[in-house]
Formats: structure tokens, sequence, C-alpha cells
């Protein structure tokens, strides 16, 4: 090695050692960013979350143009239990304080994004969550180092040159770039993350909109009354999110234009792909549309108004009207630009193109130990769940950090370790409370691990049940002995854009039918092994997970609450106790007394409670329910019947033979 | 992408196996003109026909099912073939209307019977037709009841006689029914009826589709004598009446002087579970009584067979009279004691239960209503929800509450979950408050833990009952240990006086003796003491003057005193320096009784020592006398290997039940019983024709030792199964998709240019399997829609 190598290597040396090194570097302090900082912090790690602006959520001081929020703020459900209330809150984070719900910081059903603002700002700020705002990461590559956690580092330049050196790398930059269109005349079409939002300035105008999401549905709804029309132009349907069960779809709150364009007064929606149109500027500054093509036939210096239209030849054509203006309203992509090739980041299939790709686990496809949370994870459930948002995503970063703490700092998934006697009861308590499995249904799925024998089992909360086949490796806990799986489901063939979600017969209210339920209901899977990768990419179509070797379906229910004895628990209970090949029943005390002195095993009922002296009395007014329910017997009355019936004479003689023969034979 | 390719791939294979499996199933119907069938018919063979006019609309739902019987038809000798009808030969079969069509059964030449091809409504039907018709002598079609009674009159002394009830002509059950007529139509009379007022007058009141009854005519010698009749009780399938038929001509008791662990008879082939009567020379004559009476009431369920105990050199205990063996292969022989024919009988029957069971899945659709609470504790809390709780009494806590009341008071506090004093009685609902509940490490609901100011809180771990609960109240407000400061003191201790307004008479008090210098085994004493807070009071004593205590109890330190001050006498126990665990043991060990009175709440403590019981049931108080006996023989350390208790059934009336399952009925009291809990399962009685003393007792139990005794039960060591079935989901989201696959099937037939279709529309043929799958989706949706049977709660089945 001559002096210039030597120096060469002094020289990176230096730098090396001039990167400040973390274990964990977040990219973006939005609500997913601040959501893994929050549980990064409870769990002692070392850790920066990097911030361009100089305050958290600067998506939310611009976005959404018209401030409502669509994400309910429900501040009432008659209910204490704070895990349940979570279902109906998402906007909050998850952490341990209770003074950080959403609902103290606003008191409309949708609310302001400046509430969220300021949440997010306090969120930051109580936790004391260690974030560099005004720190523009404008570079991330990797440095390969067989020392690093992931045989690899990365490495975050800021915009001054100032280097940062990491371990694992969680990317929660959202989707930041508008979504744009190219066609000929695009230059004419303004944006929605610019256009005005004052009704005034669209006074008596024409106005297209291109798009068909919420923001396309927002925009129009500010300025629906003061326009002489508002048409919308898109490739596909609408999608109704109150049929697509899909939150990310157009809620009903801005659906203003569906009516009137239903009820024909004067307001539209047009479907076309935007890559066959033109726009054309005619002398007065009003926009026509024509076809691409018919541009590309003439030749492009012609002026404006020689330019064809498709009215020339079709006189009836349905935007032959003249607009004043066009509105983008076509929603956001990722941003690749700061990832250098060495990561490997590459955007998602053609359904997902605005995410990059990653695996379930939210771990990128590309590189090892680079995970994106947030909205930009949602190519894992886009269209299907709610991980594209607030309230499905604080759940799955939460996944990601318990991966995380397993797979760096030995501390398995968390779990609970209950006797098998609780096993139903801890399904009906999780189905009815848990709110990152109602979310974030049919991708994080609760895990129930048999011990052997079946004596007792764990309980792993929100695992994302697409990994499951890697579950032993990814949670530290072993699944030797046969799992279930709960998830929630809607019915199979119930949602769609096109689907009658009001139909007759949409609900199931027999136990007998529950595997028919249309609604949001729990599914329950029962596997003797764990599923392979093989079992996991080969399963059948629609399904979430493989066949499994036994299925049970709590019917749906009006009221989500799934604790009615006969309609829930019992066909629960008989599921499980035909998977596990035991009696799951609970007895008193009593009946425990007769088996032990009668049978030379207890049911585990008795065996966990009963033998170690905790059973359960009855009392002399439960005692006659089970009496006249046949369920107990009368054991006082007992000695007086049995006299005059004689049911079993101790000496038999031919006339009671004879009797009894009768009954059997003819 | 990858993945719904290899479906389609998948798919594809499917749809090609179906193919070719409805290919090689398919049975090609001769398709004749009259004259060629007429000159293939020889003389003595039946042929069944069908005459059709060529170019006519064919009746294609007919011909499938026609297509379907040539097999079953073959097999009986019987031929089929379709006659196409050309107008200028025209036969007299070939019908002189258009349409009408019939099919015809030629014996050679003759005509048999002609039917309209609307009785030939399926392959059952098809088959049970024919075979009725060319069965006409063997199978007596019956309408009243003195034709049935004079059939039954001729046979006496000479044959045996089947009879069967069916619902119509021409059901799966009439089928079966002919199918074995022919068989077995040689061998026994065959009778059938359709008139259920027939079956009524016969006595049956349960009318199901079919009955078969097998009528043991030719054991009847006498002609005022009515056959003795047995009836069938499985479902009638041509299968299960085969395997009846062969029970019934199965020898009545076979007499087999051979390990009954290695006889096959044919019962064991047929599923059917064996019994032997062992007999002896001596009472041979009795014992084949025996074994008949069981064999009458046994006849169809289980082969009945004496065993001569002299002539087999297997080792059968003592005192056995009866041995079982279930059907399974490597079933192993019980020998059981069973004194009576009815407890044989329904031993038998109570162990072929899960065969019975499962025979019902296959048989019956509906099966066992699973909606039906089987779960005492939930339906009995359920049922009661209407009746108000005193909660007034308690105090409900919350988040913002807890806290500040266990750490201001000393609380009990129940948690529970609503799917479920000086002291505070208060009560957390962790389905509301989850957060409370999981940081006060409480998983399991109900919990009860009692929180004391400035001490940890303590877990209640007893029994969910007032009774315990108060008395763990109560021990806990009692210091733990209770550190004493003299022998005065101690001496009060020990005779309950310290806390006489806490209790009337503490059960047993506990005194650790130490002296000073003995600081690491008090202190394992003291930490046993408090793992065992609540259920027993424990002191301490460790002053200088320990020795005086020591010296008056004969107990060298470091000792435990065991202080009953309901019954009077003090026990010491040598502690050495055994670890805590082992104090926790003997100290837990501590409250037990020597002859203790068995209840529902103690028995478990007792069950810990693993001991046969020696049990005194006793209707109302002990009989001092034999009270005396035990004590005596305990005292004597006599009964070391047992565990001498007894029981109050006034107390304790669920010992009724026990009772029963040991003896099958209510035996005179009071009753000893030596109960072998632990290794075996052996129940022996004393018998109850001794008076119990100490010398009787003693000699039974030699006699026990030396195996001279015959339990008269042993406990079942069954494994607790699931009690009911659960809903198969899983095929029930099956059947949509195989329905798919089998419509694709049908249109793979129409390609292969079959000419019949599945899909059309026909007439009402019982075969859900084939109608196309939107009709049976419509049944089933009716059928959860309409009222179920009375006593189904009523739901609402929509959302309004």
């Amino acid at each position: 090695m001559g002096p210039l190598g030597l120096l060469l290597a002094l020289a990176l040396h230096l730098a090396a050692c001039t990167r400040t090194h973390r274990d964990y570097c977040v990219l973006g302090a939005g609500p997913a960013g601040l959501q893994m900082a929050a549980l990064l912090q409870r769990a002692g790690r070392d850790y920066e979350v990097f911030e361009r602006e100089s305050a958290p959520g600067s998506f939310f001081t611009r976005y959404p143009r018209h401030r409502k929020l669509i994400s309910i703020n429900k501040r009432h459900t008659g209910k204490a239990n704070a895990e349940f209330n979570l279902r109906h809150d998402w906007n909050s984070l998850l952490s341990d304080d209770p003074r950080l719900l959403f609902r103290h910081y606003s008191k409309a059903y949708f609310p302001d994004a400046s509430d969220m603002v300021r949440y997010l700002g306090d969120f930051a700020k109580c936790l004391g969550l260690r974030v560099q705002y005004n720190t523009n990461i404008t570079h991330v590559a990797l440095d390969k180092d067989p020392q690093a956690w992931n045989g690899h580092y990365f490495i975050l330049t800021q915009q001054n040159g100032q280097a940062y050196q990491c371990s694992v790398l969680l990317v929660a930059t959202g989707l930041s770039v508008p979504k744009l269109v190219d066609f000929p005349g695009s230059e004419h079409v303004e944006g929605y993350e610019s256009v005005s939002v004052d009704p005034e300035d669209f006074v008596g105008q024409n106005v297209l909109i291109l798009g068909r999401g919420n923001s396309a549905f927002e925009t129009a709804e500010n300025i629906l009354g003061v326009t002489n029309f508002v048409h919308m132009l898109s490739r596909s349907r609408v999608r109704l999110s109150w049929a697509t069960h899909y939150v990310g779809d157009v809620r009903a709150i801005n659906n203003g234009l569906l009516d009137t364009y239903q009820l024909k007064s004067l307001d539209g929606l047009l479907e076309s792909d935007l890559g066959y149109l033109a726009l054309v500027k005619d002398s007065k500054g009003k926009f026509h549309i024509t076809l691409r093509f018919f541009l590309d036939e003439n030749n492009s210096s012609q002026s404006a108004d020689a330019i064809p239209l498709p009215q020339d030849d079709n006189d009836n054509f349905a935007m032959r009207v003249a607009y004043d203006r066009v509105i983008r309203c076509l929603g956001w992509k990722f941003d690749f630009s700061i990832f250098n090739q060495s990561l490997r980041l590459s955007s998602g299939t053609e359904f997902s193109k605005k995410y990059p790709l990653i695996r379930a686990s939210y771990e990128s496809k590309g590189s090892r130990g680079l995970f994106i949370l947030g909205t930009a994870s949602h190519s894992v459930d886009y269209r299907k769940s709610a991980g594209g948002f607030i309230h499905g995503f604080r759940y799955t970063v939460r996944a990601v950090h318990r991966l995380l703490e397993h797979r760096h700092h030995g501390i398995g998934w968390p779990s609970t370790e209950h006797p098998i006697t609780q096993l139903s009861s801890s399904i009906i308590r999780r189905v009815n409370e848990a709110s990152g499995l109602y979310q974030m249904f049919s991708v994080l799925a609760d895990i129930i691990l048999l011990k052997e024998n079946a004596t007792a089992f764990e309980y792993l909360e929100e695992f994302p049940m697409q990994m499951l086949a890697q579950l032993e490796t990814l949670t530290g806990r072993t699944a030797r002995h046969g799992l279930f799986v709960i998830n929630m489901e809607y019915g199979k063939n119930f949602s769609g854009p096109e689907k009658d979600v009001f139909y007759y017969d949409r609900s199931v209210a027999h136990v007998e039918d529950a595997w028919r339920s249309n609604f949001l209901h729990p599914v329950i899977y029962y596997y003797r092994h764990l599923p392979t990768e093989q079992d996991m990419r080969f399963r059948p179509a629609q399904w979430p997970l493989p066949r499994p070797a036994a299925i049970h379906h709590i019917v749906e229910d009006f009221l989500t609450d799934w604790t009615a004895p006969v309609g829930h628990i019992l066909p629960l209970r008989r599921f499980l106790e035909n998977c596990l090949g035991t009696d799951l029943r609970s007895f008193y005390a009593e009946s425990c007394f007769l088996f032990a002195l009668t049978r030379q095993r207890l049911p585990p009922f008795c065996q966990q409670g009963y033998l170690k002296m905790q059973g359960l009395s009855s009392t002399k007014s439960l005692r006659q329910h089970g009496v006249e329910s046949r369920l107990l017997p009368d054991y006082t009355a007992m000695e007086n019947s049995s006299r005059w019936l004689g049911d079993h004479p101790s000496a038999p003689g031919p006339l009671t033979q004879s009797l009894d023969s009768n009954k059997e034979e003819l | 992408m990858m993945s719904s390719g290899f479906v389609v791939f998948r798919a594809g294979v499917a749809l090609v196996l179906m193919c070719s499996f409805y290919r090689s199933t398919e049975d090609p119907l001769p398709e004749l003109s009259p004259q060629q069938y007429f000159s293939t018919l020889q003389p003595g063979k039946a042929s069944l026909a069908y005459f059709c006019q060529v170019g006519s609309l064919s009746n294609s739902v007919f011909l499938e099912e026609l297509k379907e019987a040539i097999r079953p038809l073959q097999d009986y000798g019987i031929s089929v073939s379709k006659v196409n009808c050309v107008e200028e030969e025209a036969s007299r079969y070939c019908g002189k209307e258009e349409g009408v069509m019939k099919a015809y059964l030629f014996r050679g030449h003759i005509l048999l019977r002609e039917f309209p091809t609307d009785t030939l409504f399926d392959v059952n039907a098809i088959v049970a037709h024919v075979l009725f018709t060319l069965l006409f002598n063997e199978v007596k079609y019956v309408t009243t009841l003195e034709d049935l009674h004079s059939i039954e009159n001729s046979l006496k002394g000479k044959a045996n006689m089947i009879f069967s009830y069916v619902e119509a002509i021409g059901t799966p059950e009439h089928r079966a029914v002919m199918e074995a007529a022919f068989v077995y139509g040689t061998s026994y009379q065959f009778a059938l009826t359709t008139e259920i007022a027939l079956l009524e007058n016969i006595g049956s009141e349960n009318t199901g589709r079919a009955h078969l009854y097998f009528l043991h005519c030719e054991l009847a010698s006498d002609l005022t004598e009515s056959c003795r009749t047995t009836r069938m009780e499985q479902p009638l399938t041509t299968l299960n009446i085969h395997v009846f038929i062969k029970t019934m001509k199965a020898p009545l008791v076979m007499e087999v002087a051979e390990d009954p662990q290695q006889v096959s008879i044919i019962h064991l082939q047929l599923g059917l579970p064996l019994v032997f009567i062992i007999s002896q020379q001596a009472t041979y004559e009795a014992d084949r009584r025996t074994a008949e009476w069981v064999a009458w009431r046994l006849l169809g369920k289980a082969g009945v067979l004496l065993l001569s105990r002299d002539s087999v050199d297997v080792d059968i205990p003592q005192h056995a009279n009866v041995a079982f063996r279930r059907a399974e292969k490597e079933a192993p022989v019980e020998f059981l004691v069973l004194n009576d024919v009815d407890l044989i009988v329904s031993h038998v029957k109570s162990n072929m239960y899960i065969e019975e069971t499962q025979e019902d899945e296959d048989g019956d659709e509906e099966g066992p209503d699973l909606a039906i609470q089987d779960d005492e504790v939930a339906e009995t809390v359920y049922r009661d929800r209407k009746r108000p709780l005193p909660l007034e009494l308690t105090v409900e806590l919350t988040q913002e509450t807890f806290n500040s009341t266990v750490t201001t008071s000393d609380s009990l506090v129940l948690f529970y979950a609503t799917c479920t004093s000086t002291i505070l009685l208060t009560r957390i609902n962790c389905a509301d408050w989850s957060d409370v509940c999981a940081k006060q490490n409480v998983t399991a609901f109900p919990a009860v833990k009692l929180y004391k100011e400035g001490e940890s809180p303590v877990s209640y771990e007893g029994m969910l009952g007032t009774k315990d609960l108060l008395k763990f109240v109560q021990l806990n407000r009692i210091s733990c240990p209770v550190n004493i400061a003299s022998i005065q003191e101690a001496e009060k201790y020990l005779r309950g006086e310290l806390y006489k307004d806490l209790f009337s008479f503490p059960s047993v008090s506990v005194l650790g003796l130490f002296s000073p210098a003995m600081a690491s085994a008090e202190e394992h004493f003291r930490e046993a003491g408090k793992r065992l807070r609540g259920s027993i009071i424990t002191g301490v004593y460790s002053e200088d003057d320990v020795w005086i205590l020591s010296n008056k109890y004969a107990a060298p330190l470091p000792a435990m005193l065991l202080a009953r001050p309901r019954e009077g006498g003090i026990e010491s126990v040598p502690l050495a320096t055994a670890p805590v665990q082992e104090m926790v043991r003997i100290l837990a060990n501590a409250p037990l009784e020597a002859f203790p009175e068995i209840t529902v709440e103690t028995l478990p403590a007792y069950l810990r020592l693993q001991r046969p019981l020696l049990m005194l049931f006793s209707d109302g108080s002990i009989d001092p006398q034999y009270r005396n006996a035990a004590l005596a023989l305990v005292r004597q350390k006599q009964l070391e290997p047992f565990t001498p208790c007894w029981l109050n059934l006034k107390n304790t009336p669920v010992g009724r039940g026990i009772l029963k399952v040991y003896f099958g009925h209510l035996p005179p009291l009071p009753q000893l019983l030596l109960v072998n809990l632990h290794s075996g399962g052996q129940v022996y009685a004393f018998p109850s024709v001794q008076s119990i003393t100490e010398q009787s007792l003693m000699l039974w139990l030699k006699k026990l030792e030396a195996g001279l005794e015959n339990p008269i039960t042993i406990i079942s060591d069954q494994a607790w199964k699931p009690p009911l079935p659960a809903f198969d989901f899983l095929s029930m989201m099956d059947a949509p998709a195989a329905q798919a696959s089998a419509k694709k099937g049908a249109e793979c037939m129409e390609a292969a240019e079959v000419q019949a279709s599945a899909e059309q529309p026909r007439g009402g043929g019982p075969a859900p399997r084939r109608e196309p799958p939107e009709t049976l989706r419509v049944k089933h949706w009716n059928r959860s829609i309409a009222p179920r049977e009375a006593g189904e709660p009523s739901r609402p089945h929509k959302e309004l």
C-alpha cells in the first residue's frame, strides 16, 4: 500500500469517525415516525428521528387542503375500555399516557388538520422524543461492514454534508411527491397542492377535476355550490368506501357530487384514460378536451383554434363544453430520489407503483434492516385494510418494533401464558376489545401457540399474518404443538366497488351459517403444524392463510359484541374442544368433586381449578337453575326418587326383566 | 401473480380428472331395436327394457337414472336396455300415444310387469321395483295385522321371519330391504308393509322412515306363543341389514375355552363388542341361563359367549364374572364384576356410545343440536342473569379510583370481566379497565386480591365461594406470621384463644419454635408462612426461653407445633433445615386431619396425599363406634397407606351421585368403601352385613391386600373428549366450490358429446348433489330463515 493509499484509508477512517452512529434512524417525524420513536424511547433504544421541517407532522400543515380530516374522532362509545375505544379513534398514536388521546385535542367528529399538527407536536414533546428538526436528509447509501447488525450500515447524509451511520433505517417519509399527468396541454392543469381553496375563485366557472379519490371529491365538495358545474374524470369507476370496506376509498362525507350527478344537477362523472387526452387552450383562455392522436396527426404548430376536437365528428361528445379550470387531484407517491441504488429500493407492482416494494414484515426486499413505516408501507394491504392510515399503521409500526426487539435485543415477541381453560375466554376478550386486530383485519392476527399436550397456551398479539411461516424466527417463540390464528374478516364476496352492500339477506344470524357472515367478524384458523412458506404462497385464492385443519367463524354481530353465551361462545368452545380433542366445559366444585371420586381423569377445568383448591362454588339459586336445565342432578332428591323408580334394582327378578326387554324389543 | 397462475393450473388438472372420471364410470346403455331386443332374451333371465320412440323427445332424466341402475341390476343378473322403436317395425310395447313410454320387465319372453317411468323416479326406485317384482313370492306384502299373524303362525317352529316397514315403495330403505331379500330370501320369510297403522298395532311407538324386525319364530314351538322379536336399531341400509341378519344367524351363546383375547367370532368382524360370561363347572347351568338371558338382551348389539374358567389357562381375576372386549382390534379384555344382567347390558351400551354417535353423524343429517348449552356454569349463570345482585355493598373501582382506594384502605378487590366491611369490598370490571387489571397482573377472571396498606397485595387462591373467601379475609387480618412474645402468649395461641374475637374455633394453629441462633431456619419458616398467608395461621416464637416449650412438647429445635384447638391435642413436627419449598409443603399439609369429614371443599387437600381413600358414606353424622375404631387404627398407625375419612350425605349430597356410580343404585347406608383413585381405580365395598369394628376392618384390608376381594367396580379412566362435534365450516365452505367444479364436470360431459345433461330441469327426484348449485343455495337459505323448532330462542335475522 503506497502512501497515497494509506492517506486515503486514513481519510476514510476519519470520515467514518465523524459519522454519528445510531442503532435506529427514523426518517420523518410524521405520525408513523413518531409512533416508532415512542416505542424505541420506551424500550430505551439508541435512536434519532430526522425531520426536514421545524415541527412534526408538516404534511398536515398543508394537507388536506380543505383542512377537514376524514379520520373519525369518536369521543363517546359508551364504554370505558381504552383498547376498545381505540377502535373508533382513528387519530391517536399509541402511548401509555391517557392524556395523549386525540379526543382531548378536538371535539369534531371529523377534526381539523391543524389539531393533528398540534397533537403530533405535543406527542413528541410530552414523550421527549429525540427528533432533529430542520434536518434534510438528501442521500441514503449503504456501507458494507461485517460488524454491522445487518452486514451493512445505512449512511444518511444531510444537506450540509453531516453524515449519520445507522444500523437500522426506518423510513416514515410518507407519500410526498404529487402524482403528475403528462399529456399535451397538461401544463395548463392546476395541482391539488396549490389550487385555491377559496370558493370565491370558482364562481360561475366550468371546472374539470382529474382524479376520483378523496382529494378530488374534497376539492369538488368545496366548490360545488358556486361553480356552473364540476366534471370529474378518471380512468376507473368510483370506489366508495362503504361498498369496498376500504377506508382509503371515497368516503361518504365528501360525496355530494355523486348526489348531484345522479340527480342530473349539471355535475358529472366520466371515465377515460387520461393518457389518451389532450388539453387545448383557446384564444379566450378556455380549455377544450381533445384526443391526443388528433394532435399527433396534425402539425403541432397549428394554432389552437385549428386543432380538431372530438365534437367535430361526434357532435354529442360528452366533454364538448369548454372548461375554465382543470384541476389535478391524483394523489401522491413515495419519494425514491434520496435512496442510493445500493439500497435496491424499488417500486411495487402494477397496482401499488406509488409504494416501495416491501415484505409483509415491512422490511425492504432489497436490503435487510431497511423498514418502511406508515403510509409508504401501504403496499402490504393496499385497498384491503387500514395500513396506509394512522389508525392502521400505528399497529404495524408496533409490530415492526416487536420484530426488531427480538432480532437485535433478544426480547421475544410479547406473549402471555395461560392454562388451556382460559382459551375461549382469551379469544373472546380479544375479539371484543382488540383494536389492532379490528383495524388491521386480515393483516395483523393474534396467534395462539399451544404447549405440549395442549394443557396451556401462549398468546401473541397482532402478528403480521403473512409472515406466519417465519413466526418462530421472527418472534423467538416455538410453535411445535399446533396453533390457532385469530383474524377478523369480511365475507369473501361482500366487498367491491360494484357490490350492493345493502341487499336484503346481507347479515347472517344463525350460528350454523356463520361462515357466510359478511360483515367484519372473527375467524379462527387451526393448524397442527406451522404452515411453511410454500403453504403460504400456494394458499387458495381469496384466502388470507393456507387451508387450515379446521376453521371457525364467530357469527357476525350487529353490535360487534361477541359475548353471547350460546350464539358466540358455545360454538367457539365446541370448535376449540374438537381441535384439541378435549372437554373445555367449566364445572362447579360439586361436579368436580363427583368426577374426582368417580373418574380416574378429570376435565381440564377441574384439574386446573378444583384440584388446586380453586374450585367454583355454586349458590342455591345457581344450583336450582342447574337442576332446571338438567345439567346438574338434584342429589338431595335422588334418595327418594330412586326407591320408587326402581331403575336399578339390586336383585333383578324376571318381572323387571321382561318389562325392560319390552322396551328394547318389540 | 405466481400463485394465481398455479391455482389456474391446478384447476385445469382437476377438470381433466373429472372428465376422465365421468367417462370411466359410464356404463353404456345398450340401444337396440325391438327386433334385436327380443332376439337377445334368454329364458329364465330377467331384463328391463325402456321402449322409446326414435326422434321423440327422450326422457333424459329417467335415462340418467336408468344408466345408474345398470350396474346394480347386473349384480342381480338383470340386464337393462333401451329399445328404440322405429315406426315401421312398431312393437306393441312401443306405446300408442307419443311421449307415454314405459319400461317393461321380462323374465325370458314373459312380461312380468310394466312400469310407467314416473314410478321409477330414481335409481333406488328402479332397483327396488324390479327386485320387488322378481321376489314376489319371497317378500310378502302385508296390509293388515291378520296377514302378518297368519304368516307368523305358519312359520312357528319352522323358520324365522324378517318383517319391515318402509315409508313408501321405491325409497332407499325399500331398496335396501329388497336387496337383502334377494340374498336371504330363501333362508327367511320376508314380509313388508307400508301401512304405518300396522306398526302401531304391533306396539312400536316411534315411527321413523323405516323399521326392520327379526321374528324368531323358529323357536316358538307353541302356536299360542308369539315369536320373540328383535328390532334393528341402525338405519336401514343394505350393509346394516346384512350385518344385522348375520348376527341373528349366529348362535345365541357360544361356548369357548380359549383366551378371550384370541377369540374371533362373527360379531367382532362386524364391529360389535363381545361379552364373556365367566362360568365354572359347578355353576355351569346357571351361568348358561344368565348368558342366554344377556344374549337376548344384547341381540344385534354384542356377541355373548360363555367362557369356562376351568379350561383356560388365562389369568382371570378371582371374582370377575364378566369379561368385556371392544370391537377395536387392539382393545384389551376388561374383567368386571357385574352382579346383575342390567349392569352388563348397561355397561355394553355405555361402551358402545362412541360408535353409535358416529353412526348418527353419518346416517342422520341433523345430528345433535350443537346450540344446546352443555356447560353447567355458563348455563346457570346465564339463567341467573336477571337476578339483581346486591352490588351496592361493594365499591366499583375505575382506572381513576383504583390506586387511591387500594392505597388508603385495606381492600379486597374482585377482578372480574362481565362475560362474568372494615375491609372494603370492591370490584373492578376488567372488561372496562383492562389496563388496571394488566398492571395488577390479573390475566384470568375472576381473581381476588387483598390490598393492605403498606403490604404487597395477596392473591386469593382458594375456592370461589363465600365460606372460603371469608376465611381468607379473616386470616389475613392477623399479621403473618404472628410474633409471639412470651411463653404465656404462646400457650394461649396454641389453645386458639388469641383470636377468639375472630374465630370461634380456628381449626389449626401452627407455631414455629426456633432458638435465637436458628436465623435461617426461622426465615424459611416465615417465608413459607407468608406464601400460605390467608389459608393458615402461623406464629413464630424464638425467645431465649424457647427451650421450655421445646421440652414440654418434646420437640427438638427447630420444630413446629400443630395445635388443633377444636379436638385438643398438640403435635410436634421436627423442622430440621428444610428448604422453603419443603416448609411450604409441611405447612400446607398441617391442617389435614387424621380422620376428616370429606366435603367438596376439603377433598382436594386430601387427594394431594395420593393415597387410596378409605371412606365411610354416612347419611347424617357418623356412627361413633366406627369413628372410634377408625381413630384407634389411625393411632396404631395401621392405616398409614390410606386416607381414612368419611362423608356426610346431609352435608355433601353429591355423595349420593358417587354411590350411584359405584353401585349403579343407592346402597344401604352406611357404606364403607376403599377407593383406589390413583392406581387402577378399583372400588371395594366392605361387606354391608358385617359390623365395622377394628378387627373386621383390619381383616378386610388384609384380604384386599392379598387380592382376595373383588372390586365392586373400576372407575372409568376414559379421557375427556369434546362432548359434541363442532360445525364443520371447512367442509361447508368447500361445498360450494365442489359444486362449481361438479358443474364444470357436467359441462365437460356435454363437450364429450354425451347425450343427456345433468342441468336440465327434472321431475322431483331427491338427489340434491346433482341439482344445480343455485337451487341448493336457495334451499339452504330457506332453511335458515324458516322458524326453527320451538324452544330455540328466536333471533332477529336482519339488520333494519
